[in-house]
């Protein structure tokens, strides 16, 4: 039994720190977060220099096949900067690729998605706003071998500036009969439309789908046949975005502690009153306590282990609830100047905002947990 | 990361779970007397009893592992307790084995391994609870004996205890608030010692007050240096584990709770299928994986030899949560028959939902684990 990370996950963190720290502090995260695109292509290409793009990718696609355990220590730190990127966008599709593609497709896509020449990105999400197969509307319109898409894909990550979608669309009225097909920027009837956030470092878009040629080569694996694969992407999304929520969460803990440690009231560091310090403790007991779940749901995915959609909805109903919380108190608890578009604690009060909804909320884990329990009685 | 267990490890669970399944074959009640005193010599014989114990002392020298697996497996089965005497088991023999000379040793280790005699702890008095540090009970050596002097409450099992652990106060002139305080081992049928228990609001008698009036105690039976009363009670309290065993009692209590919600209604459906209820379920359920892979976290940091600090305090905090909200949810399911005395299962929820204190109270409370983490963990200023 070890429940800790090895030498080589303790240096990649402290890599990942070093590069981060140097080249993304929150004054250039506040810059970027201006910009049109929202992230730095220089910094991007220097990630995928590092290896990082790769991590999860196999060595033979030029990655360095590493497992979802040594990608939560990137992305925990990538969210303890709000690193705008790409990046679990591009590791998502990679991922499915990985999961489901043909050789061929492996052989096209993940050296280039490893390398950064290529931001690759996941639509699912549709208007009704579900996460579960029956919410995938898109129908394909059987066309030759291929199918054409029409409609409306929406909070895909990093769409606009994604050269590839990992597109999911629906085969027939079966609740499964669900495809996954690649879509590649520049097709014809496709258009892009960035939808700003409520979080400047976290870019989405809705994605418009105007009668848009799938060829067969395009499709990942069987076409009606995907939906385990779109389930395992949904896992994988949760983990990811609940990696990145612990390094947020613990950094709005760390600047209220701060902050609560030098602001003097009352003649006394506010952090000796007990109204400050004790929801300060409950925020810390429960980045602890959803950083644990998520070490075990990341460990389930790598072992491709049966409790894993359970590992991974608790770490994500637990992250959800509690980081929105967090977000609130860090931002009470400065007082006044928590308000300030100068202070920081108010990016990770939005960073919560997005973290919530994304690859589902508390509710929505909360029932499948429940509905696992029960029907396993 | 690796959660799999090694080949060693997993012959020792196996030799758990063998010996449960030929003791507690599924069916057997596991509460009449001719069997709790079977299967209390035959854990003792494996060395179950004080497993975590040197075996020079007659402990079973497992190692932190096997500790782990061997509460877990007992856990899951719902088994009784490995020994009978809680608090000798729990922290009083920790600490005699710390701090106890080999006379000591003797003397009382063998009777805590064999259920001898039950041991009580008097700390909390009625001023001092929260802030143990500030007691008064008062000791004043007399040759080779101390005279003690004061009240002790909320002290649990005393009415049925030979021995007790007690903390005094030998030097009131001392510096610090923890200096002067001395830990002594009391017979309870001391001249000079009365008990009195005291009804809590389940309606049963759990603890007691303990008055003592010129007790006279032998200074062989001081344990630990004079003074250093506060080092010998706080090291002992550290040798709770990271409360894996904990997390499947609360397991067993979150099943109960499902069966409980499957056969109650509400609405005119089954409480299960009700939204509001199954989240909550999933939430309690949610919160109990925590702490066991918290527990983890900690685990794997003691084996390496790290100390845990104040991370227990993460568990108790959710523990302490847990056992009030499981309870009041059950009640809350059972609808008006809820708030009856014996209407359901004969009472057992409304027993559960009113004993909370033993956990949430007993314990340290959560009030005091919040400061712990605040102070020692984030540095904020003491107040
Ligand atoms: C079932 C049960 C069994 C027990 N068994 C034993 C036993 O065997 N031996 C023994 O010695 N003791 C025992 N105790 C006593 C137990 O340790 C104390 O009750 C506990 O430490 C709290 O002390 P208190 O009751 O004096 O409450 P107080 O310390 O008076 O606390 C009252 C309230 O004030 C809060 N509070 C106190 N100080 C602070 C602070 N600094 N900051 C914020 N809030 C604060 C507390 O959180 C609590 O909510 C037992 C208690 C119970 C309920």
């Amino acid at each position: 039994m070890n429940f800790g990370f090895t030498d080589e996950q303790e240096l990649l963190r402290q890599e990942v720190r070093k590069v981060l720290d140097a080249q993304a502090p929150m004054a250039e995260v506040r810059r970027l977060a201006e910009t049109p695109e929202g992230f730095s292509r220089e910094l991007w290409k220097q990630m995928g220099e590092l290896g990082w793009l790769g991590l999860t990718i196999p060595e033979a696609h030029g990655g360095a096949g590493l497992g979802w355990v040594d990608l939560v220590v990137l992305l925990e730190e990538a969210g303890r900067s709000l690193l705008p990127s790409p990046l679990i966008a591009t590791t998502l599709a990679a991922a499915t690729i990985a999961d489901a593609g043909s050789a061929l497709q492996q052989a096209r896509w993940l050296p280039r998605l490893a390398d950064g020449t290529a931001i690759g990105s996941v639509a699912v999400l549709e208007a009704g706003d579900r996460l579960d197969p029956a919410g995938i509307q898109m129908r394909g319109a059987p066309v030759g071998d291929g199918w054409q898409l029409g409609g409306e894909k929406r909070a895909v990550l990093d769409g606009a500036a994604a050269d590839l979608l990992v597109v999911a669309f629906r085969t027939g009225d079966g609740a499964e009969d669900i495809a996954l097909a690649l879509v590649e920027r520049g097709a014809a009837g496709l258009r892009i439309e960035s939808t700003p956030s409520l979080d400047a470092t976290q870019r989405v878009a809705r994605v418009h789908f105007d009668a848009v040629a799938v060829l067969p080569d395009a499709v990942l694996g069987t076409p009606g046949r995907a939906a385990p694969v779109l389930a395992r992407l949904l896992d994988r999304g949760a983990v990811a975005v609940t990696a990145e929520a612990v390094g947020a969460a613990e950094q709005a803990v760390r600047l209220t502690v701060e902050y609560a440690k030098q602001r003097v009231q009352f003649g006394s560091p506010i952090g000796r009153f007990q109204g400050v310090k004790h929801p300060l403790a409950e925020m810390y007991v429960d980045v602890e306590s959803f950083r644990s779940l998520l070490y075990y749901a990341a460990w389930c995915l790598d072992e491709g282990d049966a409790e894993t959609t359970r590992a991974v909805s608790m770490a994500k109903a637990y992250a959800s609830e509690a980081f929105s919380r967090i977000g609130i108190d860090g931002v009470q608890l400065h007082g006044g100047v928590g308000y300030t578009w100068e202070y920081d604690i108010q990016l990770y009060l939005k960073r919560s905002k997005w973290v919530r909804p994304t690859f589902g909320d508390a509710d929505f884990h909360y029932d499948r947990i429940a509905r696992i329990r029960t029907e396993a009685a | 990361m690796d959660f799999h267990l090694t080949p060693d490890e997993q012959a020792f669970r196996d030799e758990v779970r063998a010996f449960l399944d030929e003791l507690l074959p599924p069916g057997r009640h596991p509460s009449d007397p001719e069997f709790l005193s079977t299967w209390q010599r035959r854990v003792r014989e494996k060395r179950w009893v004080g497993f975590s114990w040197p075996r020079e002392v007659g402990g079973g020298g497992g190692s932190i592992m096997q500790q782990v697996i061997l509460k877990e497996e007992m856990a899951k089965r719902r088994a009784p307790a490995l020994g009978t005497c809680f608090m000798g088991l729990a922290w009083v023999g920790p600490a005699i084995i710390e701090y106890g000379t080999e006379a000591q040793k003797q003397r009382f280790i063998p009777d805590i391994l064999d259920g001898k005699v039950q041991w009580c702890t008097g700390y909390s008095e009625p001023g001092s609870g929260s802030d143990l540090a500030s007691l008064q009970c008062r000791a004043v050596r007399d040759g080779d004996h101390y005279v003690v002097s004061g009240q002790k409450i909320w002290t649990s099992i005393a009415m049925w205890s030979q021995w007790m652990i007690l903390l005094v106060r030998s030097d009131p002139a001392a510096q610090g608030k923890h200096d002067g305080i001395t830990c002594l081992l009391v017979e309870m049928d001391s001249p000079g010692l009365t008990v009195r228990p005291i009804r809590n609001m389940s309606g049963t008698s759990i603890f007691a007050e303990v008055f003592l009036d010129d007790v006279r105690v032998p200074i062989e039976q001081r344990l630990g240096a004079e003074g250093e009363g506060w080092k010998v009670t706080v090291s002992a309290l550290a040798h709770e584990r990271s409360s894996i065993a904990e997390v499947e009692g609360l397991l067993r209590k979150l099943d109960e709770l499902v069966e409980l919600a499957r056969a109650s209604t509400k609405n005119g459906r089954p409480a299960l299928d009700d939204d509001g209820i199954r989240r909550r379920i999933a939430r309690f359920e949610t919160r109990i994986a925590a702490m066991r892979m918290n527990g983890m976290r900690f685990l794997t940091k003691q084996l390496k030899g790290e100390p845990l600090g104040a991370d227990t305090s993460i568990n108790k905090l959710h523990r302490a949560a847990l056992e009030i909200e499981m309870g009041d949810l059950a009640l809350e399911i059972q609808g008006s028959d809820g708030a009856l005395e014996k209407e359901i299962d004969g009472g057992r929820w409304q027993r559960f939902a009113l004993s909370w204190p033993e956990v949430v109270i007993g314990g340290g409370t959560p009030n005091i684990q919040r400061n712990i983490i605040a102070e020692r963990v984030l540095g904020l200023p003491k107040d």
